[in-house]
């Protein structure tokens, strides 16, 4: 019998905006703990939230983005838990009238479009973190993170697989990263997913019981998490057993799920409207606005730069994944002419530079500019392909600083391409070479690569290896007359 | 001590001719406090080092009429650097890191603060005999309660502790004290006083109001606190014209309403008999008086009830022995910590409320209890809209009795929220409210008569209030001024 594994998805991402949703405080990743904290986001006795109005424009865009109703009203309610990470005991959040309901994401799986329905969209703040010391077993709180903005994005059960969840989440965070709400980062936690999962017999019309996995924080986490529960499940309902209705935990490192509580002791959280926030109006102007204000998103984007600068499908969605790197590669490919050779060096020779660096994309300063006039003397033939990369390395670890034209000054690196010059050192690399000439005479061609070599040793480097591979045939198919 | 016989305003006025000093004055308040608080227990906490750095640096004050004039503060608005503790075990020792809005005003109009006057635990209940510190007496009889939960504020204007004070009033808190003690008191139109600093009992009822001798002090202070605030989203933003100078003292063409069910069985006779003489002193000063319904007096004990406990279930949620407050030792677990944290540091009163909150707003019940105080708050709202439109005002007792005697209601917690039944309505629809001394019972005890309006007709009340203490003497003969 086939087992059917049905998954939604529970979304939050943190919002980019400058200051806390309630109060002025940073938001800024990496502070000292507690740095990032006043009376208001501390939960201090007498103080009152005042809500951030970027806050709403940037849930608005995601809402347009995933299509959903937006209603004319929009209140935050309040969820009532006690943990001590969540100093007043409360969060404010959304359950009555959230900012976006009904809405829809398309995903491409192998070629297949599927829709994905979402239930809501939520806006609430984040809670702090705590960090447990073994040292001297005590739990610290750390309020940073209290009152940074969040979504929720609720999707109806409509995933059958993994490969599809993550690809629905992709697809999130490429719309947050084009509309500029959201870097998504998954490793400084600002995305991260809870997994509804349960199995059925394929074919069945009804839902198994499902259990909920909380606050995967990677890809792979979620992968690894959703192929686990589902075969447990399929294990248990095989030996006849029962799955509980549960909230369960993960353990990447081990690559272990585990229980945290069944439904039974489930929490009440008497969600109630906040009387210290009024209802918001949601203008209608302000949704036309933002909705003609949207982005062209990837997809667009990519078909345009397959019409527009030639590139293959591959070499567009490639270069078209990251609203950065789609922009660093349009601007600079407008600032050389050579597209296809900006859309090359980005996908084959980036990556291995940052790596090299030791630099992420996102952190990178990469000028369009300083990258276009680099590319445009790698096209000129001025630069050899290892000089460009070499200049690539600079423009990579010196960001905003680094300036071609006096990084071409200062290394002397303009490429020897006077034909005469080379012709010179061509000669006298044979002339020192006899029996190397002598093999190629007998029809062992390979020899050439070795001379060619010497040749481009002799300028260091500097020098137009084409340049140098045709001097080179000539010299050799001509030697032999002189 | 003569120098506390004079109203605020005429302390003013003699600061600023230069005939006292507001150290005089600030100096009479403490000796005052020295020689009575004892038997009145008015006061929680001193703050001298305050008051008498204000009073010796009046010149970065803005001129006004109150300026130099000392002012008592409820223990529940935040006073940077001095403790404001509720009445709470729970906050015994906390000291804001900030001052509430009214508190910097204060500084800004050169008030010194002289200390934070007692209260009902959390401002739960109506005698100020919840507070940890001890029950406050009604200076008019020591046997007796000063109403609450601002008792400390009315009592100490009352006994000459104070020159006037801020309370702050949910259900009644500054009426009905004022009306016990023989004061004037005046609950502002919601969002009228920013609520910022102010610690939450029931965030949508709150509000902040003054205390005084007279109605024109009322006024002076409402001058000095009321006004748009941003840290408070619930402020209205409104133009406040001076209340000060509102106060003609004209009633000619004016219709004061007197709702029957207000004078009907459960009332004190003496209390029906002074508040219909006020109401008749209104109509010989040239007012009509118009019998009207208020069909909606049966439900609101439990609507406020409802309402008020459920807000203040979230909103006492933050006290749980984590971050500030009273933290219970010997415990084992976070749960431990919570439970027992709470159980040590909260009153019974308080308790009671926050279980009838969190029950009333729990799965299953949120519908039948909350949702439906919603819709009767709704309608009150509604119906006071339609009275308002026959009437400038209405009449009628701010209490049923006159103060009982210390100890009476705490066994008998239903009867003492059933005496509530007058001033609560006013919370529920957001009215301003005016307490004024109208008459004394057989037992010599004070009755306060009520005036209410529509929402924003604040100075259109003080100024029907101030027509009255022209005309009459009774709340210069209960100062011990006539």
């Amino acid at each position: 019998m086939e087992w059917e594994t049905v998954i939604g998805l529970e979304v939050h991402i943190e919002l980019a905006t400058e200051s806390k949703i309630f109060c002025s405080c940073s938001t800024a990743f990496g502070a000292k703990p507690n740095e990032h904290c006043c009376p208001v986001c501390m939960g201090f006795p007498g103080t009152l939230p005042v809500f951030n109005k970027r806050v709403l424009e940037y849930a608005l865009k995601a809402a347009i983005a995933l299509n959903c109703d937006i209603p004319k009203y929009t209140v935050f309610d309040r969820k009532n838990y006690f943990y001590p990470d969540l100093p007043k005991a409360y969060q404010i959040s959304q359950l009555y009238s959230p900012i976006g309901t009904n809405g829809h994401v398309d995903i491409d799986v192998d070629g297949t479009v599927k829709t994905i329905r979402i239930h809501e969209m939520h806006m609430e703040e984040d809670a702090g973190k705590l960090i447990h010391s073994d040292i001297d077993n005590v739990t610290y709180p750390d309020y940073n993170r209290c009152g940074v903005p969040l979504i929720e994005i609720v999707s109806e059960p409509d995933f059958r697989s993994a490969k599809e969840v993550v690809a629905y989440l992709e697809k999130l965070k490429m719309f947050c990263e084009y509309m500029g709400i959201s870097s998504c980062k998954m490793q400084e936690g600002r995305m991260r997913a809870d997994v509804n999962v349960s199995v059925r017999r394929a074919g069945d019309s009804a839902f198994g019981t499902r259990t909920e996995t909380k606050n995967l924080n990677s890809f792979r986490a979620i992968e690894h998490a959703i192929e686990y529960e589902s075969e447990r499940q399929i294990e248990i309902l095989e030996k006849g057993g029962t799955v509980r209705q549960e909230t369960r935990r993960w353990d990447d490192e081990k690559r272990v799920g585990s229980s945290m509580r069944s439904k039974e002791n489930a929490q009440d959280y008497r969600y109630f409207p906040d009387p210290d926030l009024l209802p918001i109006k949601i203008d209608r102007a302000q949704i036309e606005e933002l909705r003609r204000g949207m982005p062209e998103f990837a997809e667009e984007k990519k078909a345009r730069f397959i019409a527009e600068y030639g590139l293959s499908d591959y070499t567009s969605s490639r270069v078209t994944a990251d609203i950065k790197l789609a922009t660093l590669f349009e601007d600079a490919a407008k600032g050389c002419g050579a597209p296809r050779t900006v859309a090359n060096w980005l996908i084959e020779i980036m990556p291995k530079v940052l790596d090299d660096c030791g630099v992420a994309f996102e952190d990178a300063q990469i000028d369009a500019v300083q990258f276009a006039k680099l590319l445009a003397s790698v096209e000129g033939k001025k630069l050899n392909k290892n000089m460009g990369i070499k200049a690539l390395e600079q423009l990579v670890r010196q960001g905003a600083e680094f300036d071609f034209d006096r990084y071409l000054k200062d290394n002397a690196v303009t490429m020897e391409g006077d034909e005469d010059k080379i012709r010179q050192v061509a000669r006298k690399v044979l002339a020192d070479n006899p029996k190397a000439v002598a093999e190629y005479g007998q029809g062992k061609t390979k020899v050439m690569g070795f001379l060619v070599g010497q040749v481009m040793r002799a300028f260091f480097g500097k020098v137009d290896h084409d340049a140098v591979n045709r001097v080179m045939l000539e010299e050799l198919q001509t030697g032999g007359q002189r | 001590m003569e120098l506390l016989k004079h109203t605020a305003l005429e302390l003013g006025a003699m600061i600023a001719k230069g005939e006292i000093s507001s150290a005089d004055v600030t100096d009479a308040v403490f000796a005052a406090i020295e020689a009575k608080d004892k038997d009145v227990n008015a006061y929680i906490g001193l703050s001298e080092e305050l008051a008498m750095s204000q009073a010796s640096a009046l010149d970065a004050a803005a001129d006004g009429p109150l300026k130099g004039v000392p002012i008592a503060v409820k223990d529940n608005i935040c006073t940077k650097g001095v403790k404001t503790t509720c009445a709470s075990k729970m906050l015994a020792d906390f000291v804001p890191p900030f001052d509430a809005t009214v508190v910097e005003k204060l500084k800004a109009a050169g008030m010194p603060i002289v200390g934070k006057v007692n209260m009902d635990e959390f401002a739960m209940g109506s005698t100020s005999e919840t507070s940890y510190f001890g029950a406050v007496k009604n200076p008019h009889d020591l046997t007796r309660v000063p109403g609450g939960s601002s008792g400390g504020a009315a009592a100490a204007v009352a006994a000459g502790e104070a020159v006037c004070a801020l309370g702050s009033d949910t259900g009644g808190s500054i009426r009905q004290p004022a009306s016990y003690c023989g004061v004037t008191g005046f609950k502002p139109t919601y969002g009228y006083v920013s609520r910022y600093g102010l610690v939450a009992y029931a965030s949508s009822l709150d509000q902040i109001g003054p205390i005084a001798k007279d109605v024109a002090d009322c006024a002076a202070i409402m001058d000095v606190i009321a006004g748009h605030d941003g840290r408070d989203s619930t402020s209205l933003n409104v133009g406040h014209k001076s209340y000060l100078a509102s106060l003609k003292g004209d009633v000619k063409g004016k219709t004061i309403g007197v709702p029957e069910e207000c004078f009907g069985d459960g009332v004190d006779e003496d209390v029906k008999r002074a508040v219909l003489e006020c109401a008749k002193t209104y109509e010989s000063l040239g007012a009509r008086l118009l019998p009207v319904k208020l069909d909606f007096m049966q439900s609101v004990i439990p609507t406020y009830y409802i309402i008020a406990t459920a807000e203040a279930s979230s909103n006492l949620s933050r006290y749980d022995g984590v971050k500030y407050g009273f933290r219970a030792d010997k415990i084992n677990s976070v749960d431990d910590l919570y439970a027992e944290s709470r159980s040590q540091g909260f009153g019974a009163e308080v308790k009671m409320r926050i279980l009838l909150g969190a029950f009333v707003l729990s799965s299953g019940y949120y519908d039948a209890y909350y949702k439906k105080a919603l819709n009767v708050r709704d309608r009150i709202i509604a119906e006071f809209g339609e009275v308002f439109k026959r009437c400038d005002a209405l009449i009628f007792p701010v209490a049923p009795s006159t103060a009982p005697k210390l100890g009476a209601s705490l066994s008998d917690s239903m009867s003492m929220y059933l005496s509530d039944i007058f001033t609560v309505p006013v919370n529920l629809a957001g009215l301003p409210g005016l307490s004024l001394p109208c008459g004394v019972d057989r037992g010599g005890m004070p009755i306060g008569a009520q005036l209410i309006g529509a929402r924003g007709t604040d100075a259109a009340l003080l100024d029907l209030g101030f027509a009255y203490q022209q005309a009459t003497n009774i709340h210069r003969a209960l100062a011990g001024r006539a």
